[in-house]
């Protein structure tokens, strides 16, 4: 027997209502650790987003076009070591609700830009001889069923082929790639540029955007300057910005996820301390007798304080460990079931720490005012309670 | 053993001085059973609070056991309390989440005895109150005058040299009252525990070995019938 003894005799004394405090302090957790995953999962593109890479894009927007002859262009900037081009496809398989990122790529270049992304050797040789040749993401491949070797029909709704109407466009399946940075987008389905340039029935010589290498991540700006300043007064003027600025500015598109992910959390906090706090209070408040016995006994203010803070530490904290818990074991569940359409929801280390943090703070911070009311009672008086 | 000398307690209702106590001095033998009689809101739970070592008086010494604890620290005081006091309250008041047998070794945490002597502690005091099979019952699971045995034993479980007991049997019906009673002469008797009790009842008070009635914040010394005999604090010269 310890003072863990009394602790938890406390804490039995209501059970209902201990329960009812236990299970709203973990819920709140499990929500804490819920949302930081799905803002970690709307900030990944910018949280794995490389120093040394630019996006260039129409001045105007994502949605029109620039010449690939900026390409040898920009390659000429100094400052600049590759640039590789893409084009949203926006092409729908089988159905709209099939979502996943499609574009012609040059496979070299793509592979050199993205060292992240690993696709086996054979596979590599494969793209490079077959016209119609894809290599998908893991997770796609995986979500849709396909197989190496599988013809992929995909309907056009932006490029159409020459000549053939509304046909699909058919691909084969020639390798899947995987990424060995954690978050990255293993949803894209990238087939080969030559093959959709000379296939599509207008806009030859046009792509999306572009991405840089640069040498010096530091110049970045300078460099994204130069890059501007170079078409400057051309048909089609760029806007140049580091990846990770790019994707930020995406996310954003999604609404101020960190502000609405803070203030709900702001919210169920408060509503956290204010019902843990009530429960913390009104126990000491019912026990006013029993804490002036535990005087009696010969139980010491601060001993008494201690014990009401340990109370609420236990109850709270508890609580908030389980509800973390409970989130690490959604995840494991969640991220593989959702990694086809959601890459990156997963809980960061970081966050796991701040919440497990928050949980032994909100503990004290509930237990204070009791654990002080408990203190200061005034023996004689609180005995005249039993 | 118990030395009060002089002792005043005034509270305070507002800003109105409440004089609860009013110099009144009491001197207990060791081994003695002191029974404490009086109106309501004479001040009995008062004076038995100070020499618990519960409340602190605003004149007055009170030493116990040699031990001036008027002049005690809050802390000390709390030390003090839990080596040389048991404390029988009206209501047993035990914990009701808690065993029996935990509730008796509540005091027992405040030690640093091994957890083979807090047991064997418990075990004498639930024997000495003759609950030694009832240890793992709930409070809820005993009869009222069993759980103010428990109350009992949880007193006697770091031997104290000074059992204070605040109506102890107010709460009872005759039968279990007698018991609980009988229980606090053997302790008395065969123990050698200084008992002061405050009671209501004069029936509680015959069992002790002297009685002393509190009126008027002043202390008067009680017969056998608990009718209240010469004042102690009046000149005693007529009786000369
Ligand atoms: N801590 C306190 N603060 C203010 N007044 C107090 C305090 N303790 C006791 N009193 C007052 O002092 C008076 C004596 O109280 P006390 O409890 O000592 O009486 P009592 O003789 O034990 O009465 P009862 O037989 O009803 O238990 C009462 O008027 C009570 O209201
Ligand atoms: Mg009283």
């Amino acid at each position: 027997m310890s003072s863990f003894t009394l602790i938890s005799a406390a804490l039995r004394r209501k059970k209902t209502r201990t329960f009812l405090t236990f299970s709203s302090v973990v819920f709140a957790f499990l929500i804490f650790g819920v949302l930081s995953m799905l803002q970690t999962a709307f900030s990944m593109g910018a949280e794995i987003a490389n120093e040394d890479r630019l996006v260039v894009r129409h001045r105007v927007s994502l949605f029109q076009l620039l010449p690939q002859s900026y390409e040898a262009d920009m390659e000429e900037i100094p400052g600049v070591v590759d640039a590789m081009h893409m084009t949203w496809f926006g092409g729908v398989y089988q159905d709209p609700s099939n979502f996943f990122m499609q574009s012609p790529v040059e496979p070299a270049e793509y592979l050199d830009m993205y060292p992240e992304v690993l696709v086996p050797e054979e596979a590599k040789l494969r793209w490079i001889e077959t016209r119609n040749g894809v290599i998908a993401g893991r997770a796609l491949v995986e979500r849709l069923g396909w197989e190496v070797g599988d013809r992929i029909p995909i309907q056009p709704t932006i490029w159409r082929q020459a000549g053939r109407g509304d046909d699909a466009w058919e691909f084969e399946l020639v390798g899947v790639y995987d990424a060995d940075v954690e978050g990255f987008d293993q949803t894209q389905f990238l087939f080969r540029y030559d093959f959709f340039d000379e296939a599509r029935s207008f806009g030859r010589g046009q792509v999306g955007w572009f991405m840089v290498r640069i040498a010096d991540p530091d110049r970045a700006p300078e460099i994204a300057a130069a890059i501007d300043a170079t078409f400057q007064n051309s048909a089609a003027e760029t806007k140049s910005e580091s990846e990770g600025a790019f994707a930020a500015g995406f996310a954003n598109q999604v609404g101020n996820l960190g502000l609405i992910v803070t203030s709900i959390l702001a919210a169920v906090f408060f509503t956290i301390l204010l019902v843990a706090g009530n429960t913390m209070a009104q126990s000491v408040r019912e026990r006013i007798g029993e804490i002036g016995l535990l005087k009696a006994l010969g139980f010491t203010s601060s001993r008494v304080q201690r014990l009401v803070l340990m109370e609420s530490v236990t109850l709270v904290t508890t609580a908030g460990f389980l509800g973390m818990v409970l989130a690490v074991g959604l995840e494991r569940v969640l991220r593989p079931a959702l990694a086809a359409y959601f890459p990156g929801l997963f809980l960061r280390p970081e966050d796991l720490l701040l919440g497990l943090g928050l949980a032994v703070v909100t503990g004290l911070v509930v237990g204070i005012f009791p654990a002080r009311r408990a203190m200061r009672l005034e023996t004689a008086l609180a005995l005249r309670r039993l | 053993m118990v030395d009060v000398r002089g002792v005043s307690r005034t509270f305070h209702r507002g800003r109105t001085p409440v004089p609860v106590l009013k110099g009144l001095s009491l001197q207990m033998e060791k081994g003695e059973f002191l029974a404490l009689m009086g109106p309501s809101g004479s001040g009995k739970s008062t004076l038995l609070n100070l020499i618990a070592g519960l409340d602190r008086p605003t004149g007055g010494e009170v030493i116990v056991g040699g031990s001036e604890i008027h002049l005690l620290s809050e802390r000390k005081l709390a030390g003090w309390r839990s080596r040389n006091v048991g404390f029988v309250f009206q209501f047993s008041n035990l914990l009701g989440a808690l065993s029996a047998e935990r509730n008796v070794a509540v005091p027992l945490l405040l030690t640093s005895f091994s957890a083979r002597e807090r047991r064997r502690r418990v075990d004498i005091a639930l024997e000495i109150v003759g609950l030694s099979e009832r240890g793992k019952h709930r409070p809820r699971e005993l009869s009222g005058g069993e759980q103010q045995r428990v109350g009992i034993a949880r007193a006697l479980v770091n031997d104290p040299m000074l059992l204070v007991c605040d109506e102890p049997t107010g709460d009872l019906d005759r039968t279990t009252s007698a018991e609980i009673l009988d229980l606090l002469v053997a302790l008395n008797r065969d123990h050698g525990k200084t008992i002061l009790m405050v009671t209501h009842d004069p029936v509680a008070a015959e069992r002790a070995s002297r009685t002393l009635h509190l009126e008027d914040g002043r202390l008067a010394e009680g017969g056998d019938d608990g009718t209240v005999a010469v004042p102690v604090h009046e000149p005693a010269g007529a009786a000369v």
